[in-house]
């Protein structure tokens, strides 16, 4: 029998698979992170695109037209009040003089700030307490929730008035009256998702490690929880643009000199029946970016959806 | 049950505490009084003190918070500092029924338009209609109401001349400002009830109704849409609330004699104390109607007194 034979095994008797066979098991498209499939779906979607665009140009004008343009946004000219749109004043002056084309860019500023810290700041408070609710639970979370419980009641109005009374009106005051009634909602819903994660096998694996809770809440949950976190961001940025101005316009926003959309066509008003392009400018451009915000908001909300297309 | 009401009671009633003490701490601790704020006119000795006596400014603060919070449970709001004799309460009298008015009229306005749009754009998906709608509710909820306002204001008062300008005369001077402040929240609802229906398609009653033959009507009249309008009920009462209380921008445009164009007139003449009367009178009002309206959602839908 030939298993009787003494038979040595010998490199002749393997053979190499060929290439083409070995092939078959390569994996033919690129591995995707979830970040990158994300981006691709944005890139691919014509609408997330142009919104895109539209963000940066406006971002653009704001940041260079004000350097660009020979006027100043708060020098006065009295002799060249309320001149309509024209080829030295591009969106004409206001009743005082001031250069238009100037003041909605050097407005843009204001606003778009207060859009971003408007919908940052909150969120990362929520982040920090809402996280240190769900991970730590027990008497903490008790406290933390009957907080959040009684806070969220006191209508934002009450806030703002409070606030703006106590340190005046002004940029500031608007970002802080939105940290302090947005932070309650993002720290609820922070709080939920973390108490889904905090018992899953990664994060048990991390804790036998050693991991402190910090690394535990941060490193460890929080990546899990970006997407509803970056949506949370892009969707609160035309609430605050939208609360700055109304703010602003009945007068516990910005104030002049200083300018922002909503005080540009807080202005605007007072004027429009007899001067109509003093309000037109600034509304349509207020519409328009809070308009964007929405749309390209819902795009990156489906494309941070995992269940959605690949 | 009982406990869940007795918990969103003691929970109303800390809010609404705290929000009278914030804000008679924050009267106190703002530079100015009666006294400076009318700085500009001669006051005689007897009046300082007259003044003094009526803001009990000469008893220790602790025994003034006393007497506010004792005030606050009759009902009783504050006194405006800067226009001594005029009280909170009197001006909520006078402005608040005319904010109601308005504000119940849009809603009445804006109920059923915005269901009526919704599921006109979901029946109609993909086609002009639904576009249309679409866009107008795209566009009701990114244009600032004072836009709006002024825009409406323009065209149909000062150039068509089909409505009066402004003021808050007859029934017919509130038909601008109801329509005005009814878009934005028609404009929503169109939204939400729209996105409901098309989710709602694809439940598997609507196959099962579809498979029984029931006819297409039967289907959108109890099925569809009386499934989509449930989750749009918790939302409702806040927004009446909302409207009731008037909507400062359109009061201020139209110059409607309302509370909140008294609260944006009381702010730009720095009258401290008439703002945080009226604050805390608007705070009490939402904390109420939210303990109301949490109620009301306990009883209906069990579901809501365990998940809280």
């Amino acid at each position: 029998m030939e298993a009787n034979k003494k038979s040595i095994i010998t490199a002749a008797d393997f053979v190499r698979i060929a290439d083409k066979e070995k092939k078959k098991e390569d994996i033919v498209r690129p591995g995707m992170s979830y970040w990158a499939n994300v981006l691709r779906k944005m890139v691919t979607n014509k609408i997330a695109v142009i919104c895109f665009i539209y963000t940066m140009i406006i971002i653009g004008f704001a940041i260079l037209a004000p350097i660009l343009s020979p006027y100043n946004y708060d020098t006065t000219a009295l002799t060249e009040g309320n001149l309509s749109p024209n080829s030295t004043h591009w969106f004409g002056t206001d009743t005082v003089g001031r250069d238009l084309w100037t003041r909605v860019w050097v407005g843009a500023r204001v606003s778009l700030l207060i859009g971003l810290f408007g919908s940052i700041v909150p969120e990362i408070v929520g982040i920090l307490v809402g996280g240190i609710a769900g991970y730590f639970g027990g008497w903490v979370d008790m406290v933390i929730m009957r907080i959040i419980d009684v806070g969220i009641c006191i209508p934002s109005l009450v806030y703002v008035t409070m606030l703006m009374l106590f340190m005046g009106a002004g940029p500031v005051t608007i970002i802080l009256a939105l940290a302090l009634t947005g932070w309650m909602g993002s720290a609820r819903s922070v709080r939920g998702r973390i108490m889904q994660f905090k018992n899953r096998e990664f994060v048990l694996a991390s804790r036998a490690l050693g991991g402190s809770p910090f690394r535990l809440i941060f490193k460890d949950i929080l990546p899990n929880i970006m997407g509803q976190i970056v949506v949370g961001i892009t969707s609160g940025i035309p609430q605050a643009i939208f609360m700055e101005a109304y703010l602003s316009f009945i007068g516990m926003g910005v104030q002049s000199p200083m300018t922002s959309w909503g005080q540009l066509s807080q202005t605007g008003v007072n004027v429009f029946r007899i001067y109509p392009y003093q309000l037109y400018i600034p509304s349509i451009i207020i519409s328009l970016t809070i308009l964007v915000f929405y749309i390209f908001g819902n795009c990156l909300r489906d494309a941070l959806d995992p269940k959605l297309g690949n | 049950m009982r406990k869940y009401i007795l918990r969103r009671l003691i929970i109303s009633v800390i809010t609404i505490w705290l929000i009278a003490t914030a804000s008679f701490f924050l009267v106190h601790a703002l530079p100015g009084n009666p006294i400076t704020v009318n700085s500009g006119k001669i006051l005689s000795e007897e009046t300082r003190e007259r003044l003094t006596t009526y803001y009990g400014l000469d008893k220790p603060l602790w025994e003034q918070y006393l007497t506010y919070l004792k005030n606050l449970l009759h009902g009783d709001f504050g006194y405006s500092y800067k226009y001594p004799g005029q009280s909170v309460n009197g001006i909520i009298a006078k402005t608040f029924p005319i904010s109601a008015q308005l504000g119940l009229q849009a809603y009445l306005l804006s109920i059923p338009l915005g269901f009526l749009f919704g599921i006109i754009a979901a029946r109609k998906r993909g086609k002009a209609a639904d576009y249309v709608l679409v866009a107008f509710s795209a566009l009701g909820v990114s244009v600032p109401v004072f836009i709006l306002a002024a825009l409406l204001q323009m065209v149909f008062a000062v150039k068509l001349k089909w409505f009066p300008v402004s003021l808050w005369k007859s029934f017919y001077h509130t038909i601008l400002p109801t329509i005005t402040l009814a878009l934005g929240s028609i404009a929503g609802r169109t939204r939400s009830m729209r996105t409901l229906m098309l989710e709602i398609i694809n439940e598997d009653y609507i196959k099962t109704a579809k498979a029984k033959g029931l006819s297409n009507f039967k289907i959108v009249w109890s099925h569809q849409i009386r499934n989509a309008i449930i989750p749009m009920i918790p939302m409702m009462g806040l927004e009446l609330v909302g409207m009731l209380m008037g909507s400062f921008v359109v009061e201020q445009i139209f110059a409607i004699p309302g509370i909140g164009s008294y609260f944006v007139t009381s702010i730009q003449s720095l009258d401290y104390t008439m703002v945080l009367g009226l604050t805390v009178f608007f705070g009490i009002f939402v904390v109420t109607a939210n303990f109301v309206v949490d109620i009301i959602y306990g009883l209906v839908d069990p579901r809501i007194r365990v998940t809280k």
